[in-house]
């Protein structure tokens, strides 16, 4: 523990190096999960929801990220419902499991700017060890802009139930007057701006953060912390907006009647925790390859608080918002539950009890004590199933709007998640080699390495 | 401290001397009783090998308390003695009752962990603190000995152990 007394930041800077036999473990599990989506989509089209091929898909891209979720979820998939409902189109699932993934990952990608930033500005010793990993994951959202943009062109339509032709026109035969009163805020025009313009701010910002933090490696001293203390106080107020706009755009907007004031909070509650477990589970396994001695147990007692917290705040919040809504029992509102508890034959009902469990008891049983959070496995075991769960928790955001009784989790979630998880690994990997692991010079770097709780 | 122990006590006038002092003294099979300094210092506790503190579990044994207590009280009065409908739910409805469970389970155990954290320290209104040395409330830093548990090491041992570690007086109370 004290092993640390005589450190020079001369002598620490750490390149992290990404094999060529990695980079090709990575490129097999994208394929993997192509191949299962193509499969997916093919079974599909016949009319098969593929949810119990599952078991059979490539074992070589377990390792790529969150496909547990639809391992652990085979057992429960559900078959596809006989097309009572009118012009229901298939291929909206796999639109539907492109948003779905694309806000998932956005936020991940995120909260890696959103944890940087929150370290200035509350000037933390601390994590100045591990910046360089979150700092990364930013680098992520130019995959994940396109891709929100073509979806919303192309097939907007399909996942927004605001978007449907002439909902908003005063005697087409969809008018609907809800949706016309909410016409202000949800409108194609306004909806890419706030896209745009939110995610230019959140790249632009990033991109002059990891600048200016490249550059305190090679010049050092105070005047660039000053002002990366000042990017991140207008990154906070920029993401404090977005965050919560985002929230109602992508995913409360599908089902368009209903609304919740708590949910930018709900929604930013449960990208925080996920990325909070990836960016612990990043730095657990760089460790495991020898990388990032100088991130001890105390640093990794931290992050394990950070996660066991916050999985608490998402407790907090998906709870406070489902007790108000069912102690007040107003029928526009319990639809939203309803929906996902008795309604479309139960196919949600799994899901949401396996969300909660995995979201709020297994962390919360797996991270209590001071030594679990000490110890590496625990850490690592409880990051996976925090990720798996608000996996499980956007498609339950997202899911029922969208295909209602269509859904499932077959081959199509399972290949999608692969590939975005892949892409992922791939990018930030390819990220983390552009810098030294360790910001040398900054200013608490001594305090983070003598880091004793 | 009751009078009938023996104690030897070692006065420090810097922190590290005293950090580093602990090492030395254990390391000469000498057991310390406690370490007392007018503020805390790193490492302190882990160099001279406390016990790391049960609390944690009278927190757990209160938290199950008022949990229950919480659940007990909303039931027999939500269901047993005036049953009510209330929003149309069941008697026994479980979401409802989580809010003031937990708010019962926190008040337990904050309450119960303050009182025995108090009682296990004899703090109460009224005690007068029996310090082993007045100074240790200002700018010393005294590490304690308990002779009668270091029947191996000799007294005169102890004092010369102190003394070497850098205490600038060895004192018997």
């Amino acid at each position: 523990m004290a092993g640390h007394s005589h450190f020079s930041p001369a002598n620490v800077e750490e390149h992290f190096e990404f094999t060529s036999e990695g980079k090709k473990r990575v490129i097999y599990a994208f394929i993997a999960g192509v191949v299962a989506l193509v499969l997916g989509i093919y079974l599909l089209s016949k009319g098969e929801a593929g949810g119990h091929e599952v078991a059979n898909a490539g074992h070589d891209a377990v390792k790529a990220g969150h496909e547990a979720a639809s391992e652990h979820l085979s057992g429960g998939a559900v078959s596809h419902q006989p097309a009572a409902e009118e012009h229901y189109d298939w291929t909206n699932r796999i639109w539907a499991n492109v948003w779905l993934n694309a806000v998932f990952f956005t936020g991940i990608a995120v909260i890696g700017m959103f944890f940087v930033s929150l370290q200035y500005l509350t000037k933390s010793g601390w994590s100045s060890v591990m910046k360089r990993v979150p700092e990364a994951f930013p680098k992520f959202l130019y995959i994940t802009l396109p891709i929100l943009l073509a979806v919303f062109f192309f097939k907007g339509d399909a996942i927004f139930h605001w978007m449907h032709h002439g909902v908003t026109e005063v005697g087409s035969e969809n008018y609907d007057k809800i949706i016309a009163g909410k016409a202000g805020y949800l409108n194609k025009t306004f909806f890419i701006v706030r896209l745009v313009g939110f995610f230019a701010l959140w790249i632009g910002l990033w991109t002059v953060l990891r600048k200016k933090s490249l550059e305190e490696d090679l010049i050092g001293g105070t005047d660039l912390f000053t002002q990366l203390v000042r990017i991140s106080t207008a990154f906070i107020v920029v993401f404090g907006a977005s965050s919560s706009m985002f929230a109602w755009d992508w995913v409360m907007s599908i089902d368009t009647h209903w609304f919740s004031t708590m949910f930018g909070w709900y929604m930013f509650s449960s990208w925080h925790v996920t990325g909070l477990a990836v960016i612990t589970l990043t730095i657990l396994l760089l460790k495991d390859k020898g990388y990032m001695a100088y991130v001890n147990e105390n640093h990794l007692h931290d992050l394990g608080k950070l996660m066991f917290a916050f999985s608490i705040f998402w407790t907090y919040v998906w709870f406070e918002q489902f007790l108000l809504i069912y102690y007040a029992n107003m029928p526009e509102e319990i639809i939203y539950f309803l929906e996902r508890w008795e309604g479309h034959n139960k196919i949600y009902k799994t899901s949401e009890i396996l969300m909660v469990f995995l979201n709020f008891f297994f962390p919360f049983l797996v991270l209590m004590t001071r030594d679990a959070k000490r110890t590496r496995i625990f850490l690592k075991i409880a990051a996976f199933f925090i990720i798996v769960g608000h996996y499980i928790d956007f498609y339950q955001m997202i899911m029922p709007g969208v295909l209602g009784g269509h859904a499932g989790y077959g081959l199509v979630e399972f290949g999608m998640v692969t590939i975005f998880a892949s892409a992922f690994i791939y990018i930030i990997t390819d990220e983390l080699t552009k810098a030294s692991l360790i910001a040398k010079n900054h200013p608490f770097l001594p305090e983070a390495v003598h880091h004793d709780i | 401290m009751s009078s009938t122990t023996n104690y030897i006590l070692g006065v420090y006038d810097d922190e590290d001397e005293v950090l580093h002092a602990v090492s030395e003294v254990k390391s000469k099979g000498i057991k310390i009783e406690d370490v007392f300094t007018p503020f805390p210092i790193h490492g302190l506790d882990r160099a001279v090998g406390h016990e790391r503190t049960r609390l944690p579990i009278a927190a757990f044994l209160f938290g199950v308390l008022g949990l229950t207590c919480a659940l007990s009280l909303i039931s027999y009065t939500m269901v047993f003695d005036w049953p009510m409908i209330i929003g149309g739910k069941d008697f026994f409805a479980l979401p409802n009752w989580i809010p003031v469970s937990f708010e019962g389970t926190v008040l337990f155990t904050a309450f119960g962990l303050v009182t025995t954290f108090c009682i296990s320290n004899n703090l109460y209104p009224g005690n007068q603190p029996d310090l082993l040395d007045l100074r240790i409330t200002d700018d010393k830093f005294v590490m304690a000995i308990n002779v009668d548990k270091n029947k191996k090491v000799s007294a005169d041992d102890i004092k010369k152990a102190l003394k070497d570690s850098g205490a600038i007086e060895v004192n018997v109370k």
